[in-house]
């Protein structure tokens, strides 16, 4: 079955069409999101100029121009309405790498997490509790968005989920842990946020002059393991 | 081969026609925020309409020349000068080595474009010029300009036998600008995802009722004021892809228009998207402004921004033309 999941697809725009399998966070769906954007990327469609995976929906945004110069009769966003709908029935089994993980280390004290003790006090947990429930899950790279390389991932244990801060922070500082409902994710770099901030990775997750620019990439598996002030400090420093 | 920016200014940054290609690392394609106002002063500049320009806000930098140059100036009118002589704007200027080029009056505007004949140098980040603020990357060191940098250009040419010794002179011909920034307030849309999902009198509203600009607007977005819309959906909706141009309803009811500097994905409401062919009003748009919205569908915006793209063409050749003229009548190259 070339598509497992039911679909919608729509026009984002005059320059851009989305697949959407729902308002739902499900990493089947997202796993067959990553497939598309592989197979999307394989393909080269013309005139397609970026690919945004997101968790349950894939937009692919194109030149308006370059796709009318092929698209003959058709509009261009016929035309790539009618792409996107091959990629969704292309059978061809796709090589997919094993999803990585990676071991993010996370300082959860005092200095490093500005909201735990907070977060502890709403869901009627001792810190130690939190911690261990943050660090014992596997979590997945739904996505990446917002800010260059901020990974948005899940599914958080219900027992630690909360929402957005009512007012969002003018600065969190890079390398911030935060949680926002079923999500936990990093910033990568400093931004006005509204997560939940309860750790900070020494790890630097964005850095410009490097190829790939960042260090998590969707469909990655991703575990927190607690390190001290002092550990964050020397492995800070190590890189 | 060099300007120097002997005065720094609010947001001066070096913009192209944008970053694709990356937003799947959550890497948005910035460029310049009115895309005509940047090709306009490319083309007058004899530039392919990749090149990088500066992008202007006000008050903005003040540029001294450290060798002649042929430069354009398009879009915001903030009323500039050269050596304190006002200068046109959508004409190439040949300007003299030394010369002191400043911006006076806010020209209501969000951005005005300085080209310059044969581009500038700069080290490309992922495939642009485009300098992307928050990443610390592309343009010039990643960053809006600064008093003391000193930007290099591609090209050097000596136009003292012209000049004679004159601060600049604008070269006589003039892109016609005007037929693509109307003096109609209304900006086109097409229908979002969820534009199904507003209430009924919503709909009307969003078509016939004015919105105003407010100060919060720059680079990454602009919010409206208006009466507040109405929704029928629950919860919250999962993060997608969004583009420049995205209208998104806030939970405050208010209308929120995405920019160049846009995050790649969004999680609020698509209300409607402006149209390719007027995402460029977007950088004459100033805040107390009123705006209104006027539907229409993706055939009609498709049918329009072609139109545009050849219009830009005709006067590219236009330019070229002309260009190639005053240089073999010059003997310059």
């Amino acid at each position: 079955m070339a598509t497992p999941y039911p679909y919608k697809i729509f026009a984002c725009g005059d320059h851009a069409v989305t697949i959407d399998f729902g308002n739902i966070i499900n990493e089947g769906i997202n796993d067959f999101i990553l497939q598309l954007f592989n197979r999307a990327k394989q393909k080269s469609i013309y005139g397609i100029k970026d690919i945004i995976p997101a968790y349950s929906s894939i937009t692919l945004v194109y030149d308006i121009m370059l796709v009318r110069s092929v698209s003959g009769d058709k509009s261009a966003y016929d035309f790539i309405k009618q792409a996107a709908e091959e990629l969704l029935n292309d059978n061809e089994p796709q090589e997919y790498a094993a999803n990585r993980i990676m071991k993010i280390p996370a300082c959860y004290e005092d200095a490093f997490a500005p909201d735990l003790r907070q977060v502890a006090f709403e869901k009627k947990l001792s810190v130690e509790e939190i911690i261990n429930i943050h660090t014992s899950k596997t979590y997945r790279v739904f996505m990446l968005g917002f800010l260059p390389g901020f990974a948005y991932m899940g599914i958080v244990d219900d027992s630690i989920s909360i929402p957005r801060r009512p007012a969002p922070r003018i600065n969190v500082t890079a390398g911030s842990i935060g949680i926002a409902g079923l999500q936990t994710g990093i910033y990568p770099l400093d931004s006005p946020g509204g997560w939940n901030i309860i750790a900070t990775t020494p790890m630097r997750l964005f850095n410009a002059a490097k190829s790939p620019p960042v260090v998590l990439q969707a469909g990655d598996n991703v575990r927190f393991y607690a390190v001290t002030g002092k550990e964050f400090k020397q492995i800070k420093s190590a890189q | 081969m060099s300007i120097r920016i002997v005065k720094q200014g609010l947001l001066d940054t070096m913009q192209d026609a944008g970053r694709y290609g990356y937003q799947h690392w959550g890497i948005n394609p910035g460029g310049a925020a009115d895309n005509v106002s940047h090709t306009v002063a490319n083309v007058l500049a004899g530039n392919n309409t990749t090149e990088a320009v500066i992008e202007l806000h006000y008050p903005a930098c003040a540029i001294q020349f450290e060798e002649d140059a042929l430069v354009a100036l398009s879009g915001a009118n903030f009323s500039p000068v050269i050596n304190g002589e006002p200068v046109p704007l959508n004409t190439p200027i040949i300007v003299n080595s030394s010369s002191i080029l400043e911006f006076t009056k806010p020209g209501g505007h969000l951005a005005c474009y300085l080209s310059i004949n044969g581009g500038f140098k700069l080290d490309p980040w992922l495939g642009s010029y485009s300098t992307n603020t928050r990443a610390g990357a592309g343009g010039y060191k990643g960053r809006k300009l600064k008093a003391g940098d000193v930007l290099f250009f591609k090209k050097n040419q000596d136009f003292s036998p012209i000049l004679k010794g004159n601060a600049f002179l604008p070269l006589g011909w003039k892109a016609a600008v005007p037929v693509m920034f109307p003096k109609r307030q209304s900006i086109r849309v097409s229908a979002g995802n969820e534009y199904d999902l507003l209430c009924g009198a919503s709909k009307d509203i969003l078509v016939h009722s004015a919105f105003t600009v407010t100060p919060d607007t720059d680079r990454m977005g602009c919010r409206l004021s208006g009466i507040p819309l109405q929704i029928d959906m629950h919860g919250s909706l999962v993060s997608a892809g969004v583009t420049a141009g995205t209208i998104q309803l806030l939970p405050s009811g208010q209308l929120i228009i995405l920019a160049a500097d846009h995050q790649a994905t969004g999680g609020y409401p698509r209300i409607a998207h402006i149209i390719s062919a007027d995402r460029h009003l977007f950088g004459h748009l100033q805040p107390g402004e009123v705006i209104h919205f006027e539907l229409t569908d993706i055939k009609e915006a498709e049918r329009l921004f072609a139109q545009q793209h050849h219009y830009l063409q005709q006067l590219q050749n236009a330019c070229t033309l002309r260009l190639e003229n005053f240089f073999a009548e010059h003997a310059l190259y």
